[in-house]
């Protein structure tokens, strides 16, 4: 480019011959120049101000591109992503104590129909019910040549079932992949696992939610995908609950029970190692709930949670460890049962009218005297007795781990009279579940210390606030092997395992009220070995009646007892307990001084 | 100069081209052999889930009971009962080893009875 001169001499000669400025030739030659290097810039910039367009829409172009790509397109699983930790869709697994399965998955096939591509519906309807003889066959054709574009069939089918489907060969029979709760032992701990089945369903996969029990309450654990290689592990042993069923289903038939539950828990986790409710059901294979009539008759009811009823006598050691605890009494302390006993109007009896006299507070428990536990029950005061249930968790529904333990909230009396007192203390006018009782037990057992039933392996003992001291802890261990070697549960006697524990014998209240005369629940509340208590059982028997005598006997003594003398035979070998031998009684050695 | 520039960029572009091409295809080879890698791996979980499921379902208390009445002539087996706890002292000690024989004594057997004479 030829620079253009700001002052040519041709023109600043002409100009200076007209006599003009030549300054002015400058000026304007200098405005022009200015004007041209403006113009240069203003291209340049808007040069660049086009080059960063184009290159922000590209680049938002290609973002917006990806997104649409990704909101559009089936999500895969990035394939050069190195897998760390293995991450499973299925639900975990849940395992007892010892890593035995107690439910897991089973990858198993939908069948779903899409009418539109079926070749001949009408022989595909007719073949379909011969894998399936629950299919109806009309209705089948109905929705194969009808407007319906997708049908599912069948929601589970096994591995056969698939390939005679595959070998009907209709193009329109499709299957869906499905991941199917398992519960391999059966009708085993079947209340405490509840059962499964599928949420939302899709073509390629299916949630499966849990609708009951453990499956119900750690839903959201089970399901989250992160947990997917970790299983649930729960407090219950399989072995023992095995045992457990057999023995208390052998029971309930040789009392001629309608139910029966049973608790086995450990004083010091409060871990519950066996949990029995009969009848039962098959959690692969969960019956419907029932819709009319008790509640209670369908196997679904978990008795041990929900079985909510007045427990009788079994309730008399609390008033007894109570009076202990405050020092109004000692265990020999003498208190006379006599009668008539009346508290407001209302006249209080013993058993079968007995009348006992005078008995010291051991022996009140060991004849299960119900003026005595009331004597007592009145030293103590309402207030005080009801604080004394509140902290044993009398008051509330257990905080067991299945959803069902919600349900079983504690029947209270509306007003805390003396009356409801007396009675509560005996064990009347106030329901509970078994699962109370055995929380309740086993503070008396592991020294006095609050303890939670819970259904999760525990790797150290969870004693809660110490709730009455160690002395009367010993005094009600005492007391309650006193009842088995002398008094109520003479047939809890097993060899080498010292049971201590306290029977109990309840009306079973009419719905219409009232109680009935001939229908009682039978419990026994137990722990052993009764000088170092390593576990507490809950037995009751719903309805039970042992007819070998001449008159019926219903009396727990003759029930549950036996029924929980057994299973300790049964169990406590495969809890590990060695037998051992009573030791004596210490010598109570008294300080006394000659002056 | 310039020449040689060129000549040597132009080198360079199909050299790094090639690199890639062989990357590219080095990359989608390792991409599908960690596709079946991974699939064979949830094959072979999902094989052990069943597998773990059908050891659960074959050891459920339930069956093992019926075996052990089935086979009670061959197995006799029960209950764990309490008495079947031992002590330790109810285990014998290993019996002490001999004495190593330092100074052996021949016998003659020469005018022994035939023991095996006998025993006829």
């Amino acid at each position: 480019m030829i620079r253009t001169p700001l002052r040519p001499l041709a023109r600043i000669l002409d100009a200076r011959q007209r006599g003009e400025n030549p300054d002015a030739i400058e000026r304007e030659n200098k405005r022009i120049r200015h004007e041209q290097m403006r113009d240069r810039s203003r291209q340049r910039a808007e040069g660049r101000l086009l080059v960063l367009g184009v290159f922000f829409f590209c680049a938002f172009s290609v973002v917006g591109a990806r997104m649409g790509l990704l909101a559009t397109s089936e999500a895969v699983e990035p394939r050069a992503h190195a897998p760390g930790a293995v991450i499973s869709a299925s639900r975990a697994d849940i395992v007892d104590r010892n890593g035995n399965i107690l439910a897991t998955n089973f990858e198993t096939h939908a069948l779903y129909a899409q009418p539109r591509h079926m070749v001949d519906p009408a022989a595909a309807a007719k073949k379909l019910v011969g894998v399936f003889p629950d299919l109806d066959e009309e209705l089948l054709l109905k929705d194969f040549t009808g407007k319906r574009k997708f049908l599912w069939i069948k929601k589970k089918i096994s591995p056969e079932q698939m390939q005679a489907v595959h070998d009907i060969g209709d193009p329109g029979l499709l299957f869906a992949p499905r991941d199917m709760r398992l519960y391999p032992n059966g009708k085993l701990a079947a209340h405490v696992m509840g059962g499964a089945s599928f949420g939302k369903e899709g073509v390629h996969a299916a949630e499966v939610i849990g609708v009951a029990g453990v499956e119900k309450y750690f839903d959201d654990y089970l399901r989250d995908p992160a947990n997917g290689n970790k299983p649930l592990q729960l407090s219950l042993d399989l072995t023992v609950q095995a045992a457990a069923e057999q023995v208390l289903a052998g029971g309930m038939k040789l009392f001629n029970a309608k139910g029966a539950t049973s608790v086995l828990m450990d004083v010091k986790t409060g871990e519950v190692v066996s949990v029995v409710s009969l009848p039962s059901f098959d959690p692969n294979d969960r019956p419907r709930p029932a819709t009319k009539g008790d509640a209670s008759d369908s196997p679904l009811f978990n008795r041990s949670v929900q079985g909510v009823y007045e427990l009788g006598s079994a309730f008399k050691i609390f008033a007894a460890t109570q009076a202990i605890e405050l020092g109004l009494v000692n265990a020999d302390t003498v208190i006379d049962t006599a009668g008539p006993m009346k508290v407001g109007g209302f006249r209080i009896g013993e058993f079968h009218g007995k009348n006992y006299g005078k008995l010291s507070v051991a022996d009140i428990i060991v004849h299960s005297s119900n003026r005595g536990t009331g004597r007592l029950a009145l030293q103590i005061g309402a207030a005080r007795q009801q604080e004394f249930l509140k902290k044993l968790g009398f008051f509330e529904a257990t905080p067991f781990e299945i959803v069902e333990a919600a349900g079983g909230k504690p029947l209270l009396p509306k007003r805390w009279t003396e009356l409801s007192s007396v009675t509560i203390s005996y064990g009347h006018g106030m329901s509970s579940s078994p699962m109370h009782l055995a929380a309740g037990y086993a503070m008396l057992a592991n020294g006095g210390y609050q303890v939670k039933p819970t259904l999760i392996k525990q790797e150290t003992p969870q004693l809660g606030p110490r709730l009455i001291s160690a002395n009367a802890s010993a005094d009600a261990r005492r007391i309650l092997r006193k009842v088995v070697t002398d008094g109520t549960a003479s047939f809890a006697e097993v060899p080498g395992y010292q049971i201590a524990g306290k029977t109990g014998t309840a009306d079973k209240p009419k719905p219409t009220g009232g109680y009935y005369k001939d229908k009682v629940i039978a419990t026994f509340a137990s722990f052993f070995p009764a000088n170092d208590p390593k576990y507490v059982l809950i037995v009751t028997l719903d309805e039970a009646v042992e007819t070998s005598g001449a008159k019926p006997r219903r009396t727990a003594g003759w029930t549950a007892v036996p029924v929980a003398a057994e299973m300790i035979r049964r169990i406590a070998p495969l809890l590990g307990l060695r037998p051992t031998v009573e030791p004596l009684e210490e010598a109570v050695v008294t300080l006394a001084g000659n002056n | 100069m310039r020449a040689v520039l060129y000549v040597l960029t132009s080198m360079a572009v199909i050299g790094l081209a090639f690199w890639a091409y062989r990357e590219n295809y080095a990359t989608q080879q390792a991409l599908s052999e960690a596709d079946k890698l991974h699939a064979n791996i949830r094959g072979a979980y999902a094989r052990l889930a069943v597998l773990k499921a059908e050891w659960a379902y074959q050891n459920r208390p339930e069956r093992l009971r019926d075996l052990a009445v089935l086979n009670f002539d061959r197995l006799g087996l029960l209950p764990l009962q309490p008495d079947q706890f031992g002590a330790v002292d109810q285990v014998a000690y290993p019996p002490a080893p001999l004495l190593p024989i330092t100074d052996p004594v021949d016998v003659s057997t020469m005018n022994a009875p035939d023991s095996q004479e006998d025993q006829l």
